[in-house]
């Protein structure tokens, strides 16, 4: 990913910035301007609470380039508490996730694009501090 | 009475004209844990005395900038404002993650504090916090900002096999400061004492640091501490008897609580705040992260003095006096308790691999 993709996207990854219909009602992550679900314009900011649930997860053993000093690592997607779903790394966790399993949003080291490079920062989900 | 007591210069502590407090706060520590014997186990065949139990250690994913990130949404947490109102992020470290791009850039984007807001990053190896929090009392203090935001946190740097690999650790604390009538807790005074001591240092392009071995101790850490310590007790007209607790930078466990007993504290005042045997040095977040602890107990009343040790070298000092706002505060985010709680022991190999220690290309 470059360098001004990450930039735009910095407030979605850092913060769970996404948007609300004002016609419906329903919480858009990402932002995309057109509510999925009445198909009106919705560029209304919302920023999400960051907690959610696992769906489902799988482990990944054979990394993309980038991401091969993290191995092994966990890919979830998470339903938010607010409706969305999407694709995250967990982290913190010392057993295997269950289905099910609550988890909130914490920001940190996605990538590192070498040792000259920018650090990739964003949300990746743990389980509760304090359930 | 020491030579340092006995100076007469007025007005050299430093102080606000009108109240200012902390509003919020929040602590940070990463989950890794690496006992003090894994280190002795691999450089002295398990012999040898270890200065702490065991010190925290950060996940592959995190860093000075992600470990603020949290320690800062914390503060928020407990300060109950708007990111928003925050007129000063300012990010005490020896660990910054780029040697040019800010750490405090991405923390205030992260909480959504941008773009009407100043941003710095602030060295002065392991009071490098508690001089960003200083800072902080003056901006709120002369009018310029409702709120200002300082983070002490540190992923401090040990050389494989040195003394300092059993304590250089990871961990931290930030504050938001502003007006004193919305405080938890009110400073009352604040003071520095710095030196050009050269104990302990890194040069540009080092991964590791140097440091004078003995020479660290009584001609650098404790004459400074002391010597804060001292000034501002003795200005105030205040006596160790006169505070509930008080806390030290802690690069051990002997240090701190030699120098709490030299200034006549006892273990009771400065327990609460002595965590180095469960987390190791933090460096910047050190004293910092003591404080943490101790507003997490703190009652209304409670009278409070924070002594940092930044090497090379110096100390702030900082007296403050928890209000009847620390009750409501306390439980709106995780305590220093829950971080510490929060373990998972790793073995030295894993270690190496998480702090980068292992050559893979």
């Amino acid at each position: 990913m470059n360098l001004s993709q990450n930039w735009r996207l910095a407030e979605q990854r850092y913060r769970l910035v996404g948007e609300i219909c004002p016609h419906c009602g329903v919480k858009i992550y990402p932002p995309r301007d057109a509510c999925p679900d009445c198909s009106q314009p919705a560029q209304e900011r919302f920023t999400f609470s960051g907690k959610g649930e696992i769906y489902s997860y799988t482990v990944v053993l054979d990394a993309p380039e980038g991401y091969e000093e993290q191995v092994p690592y966990l890919i979830a997607l998470v339903k938010l508490d607010e409706g969305p779903m999407l694709t995250a790394q967990l982290t913190d966790f010392d057993r295997e996730p269950e289905i099910g399993d609550r988890v909130e949003m914490v920001t940190r080291k996605l990538r590192t694009e070498g040792n000259a490079g920018i650090i990739v920062y964003g949300y990746k989900f743990r389980p509760l501090l304090m359930p | 009475m020491s030579s340092e007591e006995k100076r007469d210069k007025p007005g050299r502590l430093l102080k606000t004209d009108k109240p200012v407090g902390i509003t919020g706060y929040g602590a940070y520590l990463p989950r890794y844990r690496l006992p003090a014997s894994e280190v002795s186990r691999i450089w002295t065949g398990g012999m040898g005395g270890k200065p702490i139990r065991e010190k925290t250690v950060p996940g592959l994913d995190e860093d000075v900038v992600t470990m603020s990130i949290e320690a800062a949404r914390n503060a928020l947490s407990r300060a109950q404002i708007a990111p928003t109102d925050i007129r000063a992020v300012w990010v005490g470290s020896e660990s910054h993650p780029y040697a040019v791009k800010p750490t405090s850039t991405i923390v205030a984007e992260a909480i959504g504090a941008v773009p009407d807001v100043q941003a710095a990053d602030w060295e002065f190896a392991c009071k490098a916090g508690s001089e960003a929090l200083q800072a902080t009392i003056g901006f709120v203090g002369s009018g310029m900002a409702s709120y200002a935001l300082s983070i002490g946190m540190d992923t401090a740097q040990g050389r494989p096999g040195d003394a300092l690999e059993y304590t250089a650790a990871a961990g931290g604390a930030a504050f938001i400061v502003g007006d004193g009538a919305s405080s938890l807790a009110v400073f009352e005074a604040t003071y520095s004492y710095v030196t050009d001591t050269p104990d302990f240092w890194r040069r540009a392009h080092e991964v590791y640091p140097s440091h004078g071995d003995r020479f660290t101790g009584e001609p650098a850490y404790f004459r400074h501490v002391m010597a804060a310590a001292q000034v501002i007790m003795s200005d105030l007209g205040a006596e160790a008897g006169d505070f509930d607790h008080v806390t030290f930078h802690q690069p051990n466990v002997k240090f701190p609580s030699r120098v709490a007993k030299m200034l006549g504290f006892s273990e009771e005042q400065y327990k609460t705040g002595l965590l180095a045997d469960r987390v190791g040095n933090v460096y910047a977040g050190s004293s910092l992260l003591g404080l943490s602890a101790i507003l997490d107990e703190a009652r209304p009343g409670d009278r409070i003095l924070v002594v940092s040790y930044g090497s090379g070298a110096g100390s702030d000092a900082l007296v403050m006096r928890v209000t009847d706002i620390i009750a409501e505060r306390q439980n709106l985010a995780p305590k220093t308790s829950h971080y510490i709680a929060r373990r998972t022991e790793i073995d030295y190999a894993t270690y190496t691999r998480y702090r980068g220690k292992l050559l893979t290309k």
